[in-house]
């Protein structure tokens, strides 16, 4: 089970129109064999219906799509041999859990014999071990989760669709499914196509994030790269949690931020209209000296605890609002001034993200 | 608790035991304490065959109208926007119509010189017009129109309450449209099934109008036993025992029934 090899995805073109509304427009996504790609956006951003297109649920209105090789555009989702993990996880209620795992088994005519030993194997996977005659009702909202989960990997396929699998769960259970779903994609070793709209789990699980908005890719790459070069205010704004300003260009290096000039490491982007992205935890207090690093100067407005960090809300000298994290240890509480004092910052120009403002 | 249940204690109190008591006592009291009108049933061969004949029909009715509602009901509950409301409105819509109306609609389409016959005879499909109505047959006929809905609704409620996502599910998973249909939507339909089954077979254990104008006099269920008896005889005594006899078999049906159907898994998903 563990040695199944990724199916390779080809998105091209993908498009979807539900009378005058564009839903997805032309989105090409190449899915490597083995990868962990999350669809990241805003509800009403295409995402859902680009996982209808690929589970083959949603007829796309142009575009195809190819797993490994094979053009299955037209291909009816029974015949796709992709496992689907749904949003309300869609288990059988006239089944119990051991029936539900089977389905796909005995859907593809597998031998009987065969069934008990490999649902017990699946189960076992993800800690289920002896669930087999408890009903659905019986469980909690953890543990169908993971009768989901297992039900969509019994039959071994190489490409695994989630729907916001976990957005039933609270917090603690999601962010610990989040680890167990990533150690269980490598030992599977399948593709999987994840959807959600919360970019932290999409940061945590995957190899690559691919934004959407408005029905359109917006940018695809890997976690630190999305959070570091972001390639418009859009997705700047939506990664982390950044302050947006208005920012001039002087030239190639450094842009003026309400009369400061401030240098960037990479060249600053063409065209007029620029955002300056600043991510709370590149703000630093100032320590030393210079050395090179954009300084900052403004006015404490309020610090707000947040458990293992606090967020320190600030206004530069011509009124523009900021806001910076620090970690709550007694050194880096220490540092930060009252409310109504003065705060030195610095920027480094590796941090120092200067995007084009997405239109619209 | 007992205090706020009382109001709806007392309408059973007086629409249910109260009447119920009533003619069950009648059935036993004639001028004095009598078991007569229950030894006539069971000694009596017209009794025996109107029973029987009572149970067959309603034993064929349910049946027809569970074949002809299941596809109705599922077209209903899984067509888009337009169609859905179109169908439950020709469903419903017969059903706002008196069942007076409608049995004398199908009188006039099954006659002799009805349209039906004179379609049949008219393609040449048959030499003579055949004999459709004053029988069983065309009693059955139109009480699988009539008790048609009485399916259809139960089984529309319990169909549009399968969540899509389920059968979309199966589809995943590898279920081909069969596959789903039978390991997911039917067992998910079955309360709908066991509801519509109960109201209609019931509907018909009593059903009067019907077999009384298409039946041609020798089509005699129980309600028209217990009619005559009372309006032909005015045997109020008589007339009640057959009601009690009625009510008992129906109780002891659905007794074996439920003995031998895992009601509680059908009914009740826990």
């Amino acid at each position: 089970m563990a040695e199944a090899v990724g199916e390779r995805v080809e998105i091209s073109e993908a498009s979807k129109a539900y009378g005058p509304v564009v839903a997805l427009d032309r989105v090409s996504l190449d899915v490597a064999p083995g990868e962990f790609v999350s669809l990241l956006g805003p509800s009403g951003s295409g995402k859902t219906t680009l996982l209808g297109i690929l589970g083959g649920f949603v007829q796309p209105s142009g575009g195809s799509i190819r797993f490994g090789g094979r053009d299955v555009t037209w291909t009816p989702p029974h015949k796709r041999d992709v496992g689907i993990v749904f949003q309300n996880y869609a288990l059988f209620p006239h089944m119990s859990v051991g029936e539900n795992v089977a389905f796909p088994l005995r859907a593809r005519r597998q031998p009987r014999s065969s069934w008990g030993e490999r649902v017990r194997r699946t189960l076992a996977m993800v800690d289920l071990t002896g669930y087999e005659d408890r009903g659905i009702h019986q469980l909690s909202g953890g543990q169908r989760q993971r009768v989901a989960l297992a039900r969509a990997m019994v039959f071994e396929p190489r490409l695994i669709l989630m729907d916001e699998p976990l957005s039933a769960l609270d917090k603690q259970l999601r962010e610990a499914m989040q680890i167990e779903l990533r150690q269980l994609h490598r030992r599977l070793g399948a593709t999987i196509i994840y959807v959600t709209h919360d970019q932290r789990e999409a940061l945590t699980m995957s190899d690559r994030v691919a934004i959407l908005r408005n029905g359109r890719l917006v940018q695809i790459d890997r976690p630190d790269r999305l959070h570091d070069h972001p390639a418009d205010s859009f997705v700047a704004g939506f990664i982390g949690e950044a302050t947006l300003l208005p920012v001039a260009r002087i030239d190639d290096r450094t842009v003026s931020l309400a009369g400061t000039a401030l240098v960037t490491a990479r060249p600053v982007p063409a065209g007029a209209d620029l955002v300056l992205a600043v991510q709370t935890e590149k703000l630093l207090l100032e320590e030393g000296p210079a050395d090179g690093r954009n300084r900052l100067s403004g006015t404490v407005v309020d610090t707000v605890y947040q458990g293992e960090s606090l967020r320190v809300f600030l206004r530069l000298a011509d009124g523009t609002g900021l806001s910076l994290r620090q970690p709550s240890h007694f050194e880096a509480v220490r540092r930060i001034p009252g409310v109504g004092q003065p705060i030195a910052l610095s920027l480094h120009p590796e941090d120092t993200i200067v995007v084009p403002r997405t239109e619209g | 608790m007992l205090l706020l249940a009382s109001p709806a204690l007392l309408v059973v109190l007086a629409l249910v035991v109260v009447p119920v008591g009533w003619f069950l006592g009648l059935s036993v009291y004639d001028g004095g304490f009598t078991i007569e009108h229950y030894r006539r049933i069971f000694v009596e061969d017209v009794y025996w065959r109107s029973f029987a004949l009572t149970f067959r029909i309603a034993l064929v009715v349910t049946a027809g109208t569970l074949l002809l509602g299941y596809p109705v009901a599922y077209a209903a509950a899984r067509l888009a926007r337009p169609w859905d409301v179109l169908i439950l409105l020709c469903v419903v819509l017969p059903f706002w119509t008196s069942v007076l109306v409608r049995t004398y609609a199908w009188l006039v389409l099954l006659q002799r010189t009805g349209l039906v016959n004179q379609l049949l005879t008219g393609l040449d499909l048959v030499g003579e017009p055949l004999a459709l109505v004053h029988n069983e047959f065309g009693t059955v006929v139109a009480m699988v129109h009539i008790l048609l809905p009485f399916m259809v609704l139960p089984l529309y409620a319990a169909m549009k309450k399968i969540p899509d996502e389920l059968i979309l599910a199966g589809a995943s998973l590898g279920g081909g449209p069969m596959h789903v249909f039978r390991r997911v939507f039917l067992p998910l339909s079955l309360p709908g099934v066991v509801a519509g089954l109960t109201l209609v077979f019931v509907l018909c254990l009593g059903f009067y109008i019907t077999p009384e104008l298409l039946g041609g006099g020798r089509t005699i269920m129980v309600s028209m036993v217990v009619s005559r008896n009372v309006e032909l005889y005015n045997q109020w005594g008589a007339a009640s025992a057959v009601a009690g006899v009625l009510l008992l078999a129906v109780l002891a049906v659905f007794f074996v029934v439920g003995r031998f159907l895992p009601l509680d898994r059908l009914l009740g998903q826990k």
